[in-house]
């Protein structure tokens, strides 16, 4: 009687979150890979069926503005740039702080700040931020730089650009937060025995700091660019959907403005499962090259 | 020589404090934008003006916030939304991390290994599937219907973070409570879960920020202005941003001023989730 009780705890623990996982993530799932298959949008609602691998086959090749290529070939370029960004900026910042400096409580405090505000908020302020008369970003560039304005929102290489900047504010605390704790970890010893052979400050970084900062960050990193990669919130934001005329969505804005602003559900979840598979693909092989550093730890 | 290491020093101390100070500003201005966009008058919203504190700063857009619309709704809404949420969240996750990390037992791997890969699906995948669900069961326009997607996004990341965490706390002291004579449930109640509080902790304020700064899927299912959420509201304020801009920039430093005290005071231990989730996973 014990034994079998013993036996069924986990399964009672288990079975509400299993439950609601099964209703909220697996069904839909399941009913996704139809969706994917079948010819349903706002017109074939109640009638729709099942019709192949159609909307696959529109998500590669049917033309379109912009086309699956040049909205996928920016999502790499948004993802790379953020990331970087956010890696560099962090760790530098992170190095300063961990420097024997005052006021070090108050800079961390202030450069977090960035990260704790609800990212929509974050969003909609640099909007507002970017608009062409009256955004202070504008104000500042021609008040003291006394260049002419630029039409941030406008036009879409700008409007990128401006996104871009407001996804790197947002992020590189994280980095940096991970990064000082990496920082915090590593001895002063190894430090003390450079200088003693006279190492140079370049010399140290490279080969103590980046090797020893190395595991700690490379699981930040990844989690960084399915963040980064899988962030509809700034990109939809900022440009109000994707403005100028569709021409500054990623992947995953793309497939939100399929499914809810042009009502195509079949070709809007054949889009999503391409991302996802995009996605698992390259976290499986990330993860797998990292193993090696994870025995580290 | 021991003048120049030291003026060296002094140099490199300097570029520090420069370099923190500039990222420092960057950091704090947009910030210090709103609150300057909340206190100017009504009618000069569109200044072309660089100063902080505006010459005749005035609390007219926070009266009119609260007395000429429906924002208290819209808070009690998000709080509403965000308790249930965030309650049963952590209730459900407590439990299951439990689980999987005390006993084997059948499916234990796919569990963990699917919750994993949840965590992959492109933001709008299940949207999309559940919007349609939802539509299909009337729940389009009701808290129900946001809850039940909410709940999807944050179950995974929450049962792998108290997995994590649990794996940290020795099992003997389970034991020793069961050779007392406690019950299964009660040595994990009364013993493990008080000290895991930590983690509790963290995946009740993960939980809670998914709900409360949620846009993209409220946008879609909450329709009537009435049941609107925090964020669905203060974008209209923002899209007209000639009238409205000084109540958009009020509500949003209001709406971050609880959240932004809680994380950084949460911040040391939300880090160290985050970092242990992903490292263990």
């Amino acid at each position: 009687m014990l034994e079998r009780n013993r036996k069924l705890f986990p399964y009672v623990l288990i079975l509400p979150a299993a439950l609601v996982m099964i209703g909220v993530v697996f069904y839909p799932f399941i009913f996704n890979v139809i969706l994917s298959l079948s010819n349903m949008s706002l017109r074939n609602f109640r009638e729709w069926q099942i019709i192949g691998f159609d909307q696959y086959y529109k998500v590669f090749f049917e033309p379109s503005e912009p086309s699956f290529y040049t909205v996928f070939f920016k999502t790499i370029i948004w993802t790379v740039v953020n990331v970087t960004f956010h890696v560099v900026i962090g760790v530098m910042l992170a190095m300063l702080l961990n420097r024997q400096i005052k006021g070090k409580s108050v800079f961390r405090t202030l450069l977090i700040l960035p990260w704790a505000i609800p990212q929509y908020i974050v969003a909609l302020t640099w909007r507002g931020m970017f608009n062409y008369e009256y955004g202070s970003i504008n104000l500042m560039i021609t008040h003291y730089l006394g260049l002419p304005a630029v039409e941030w929102l406008r036009s879409p290489t700008e409007a990128f650009i401006a996104v871009i900047i407001t996804n790197i504010w947002l992020g590189f605390p994280f980095m940096m937060v991970i990064a000082l704790g990496g920082l915090q970890s590593i001895s002063h010893e190894y430090y003390e025995a450079a200088d003693i052979d006279g190492a140079s400050a370049w010399q140290k970084f490279r080969n103590i700091t980046v090797p020893l900062l190395r595991p700690v960050m490379i699981p930040a990193i990844t989690l960084g660019i399915i963040w980064t990669f899988n962030n509809i919130n700034v990109i939809w934001l900022v440009t109000n959907g994707g403005e100028p005329a569709d021409q500054t969505h990623i992947l995953v804005s793309y497939v939100y403005r399929a499914a809810f602003g042009l009502y195509r559900y079949g070709y809007a979840a054949a889009l999503s499962m391409v991302i996802f598979f995009i996605l698992l693909i390259f976290s499986l092989t990330f993860m797998k090259r990292s193993q090696a550093t994870r025995s580290a730890y | 020589m021991r003048n120049s290491a030291k003026f060296k020093k002094r140099l490199a101390d300097t570029i520090a404090y420069l370099i923190l100070i500039i990222f420092a500003v960057i950091a704090v201005y947009p910030i210090l934008q709103v609150l300057s966009i909340s206190l100017r008058p009504a009618d000069r919203l569109l200044s072309t003006s660089l100063a902080i504190i505006p010459d005749d700063a005035t609390l007219a857009a926070y009266q009119e916030l609260f007395t000429g619309r429906p924002f208290l709704l819209w808070m009690r809404n998000s709080i509403l939304v965000s308790f249930v949420v965030t309650s049963t969240g952590v209730a459900l996750a407590a439990m299951a991390g439990y689980a999987f990390s005390r006993f084997k037992f059948r499916g234990k791997n796919f569990g963990l290994l699917s919750l994993l890969v949840t965590q992959m699906f492109p933001a709008t995948m299940l949207l999309l599937p559940m919007y349609i669900m939802l539509v299909k069961l009337g729940l389009i326009n009701t808290f129900l219907g946001v809850i039940i997607i909410y709940s999807s996004t944050a179950l995974p990341f929450c049962i792998w973070t108290m997995k994590g965490y649990y794996d940290t706390i020795s099992p003997s002291l389970e034991e020793a409570a069961r050779i007392d004579g406690c019950t299964q449930f009660a040595s994990f109640y009364k013993v493990v879960l008080p000290l895991a509080a930590p983690a509790l902790v963290i995946v009740a304020l993960f939980s809670f920020m998914t709900s409360w700064a949620e846009y993209v899927v409220a946008a879609q299912v909450l329709q009537d202005t009435g049941l609107w959420t925090l964020p669905v509201g203060l974008q209209t304020f923002q899209a007209n941003m000639s009238t409205e801009w000084g109540l958009y920039a009020a509500a949003s430093l209001i709406v971050s001023i609880p959240v932004v005290i809680l994380f950084l005071a949460l911040s040391k231990f939300l880090v160290s989730g985050l970092t242990l989730g992903s490292v263990k996973g």
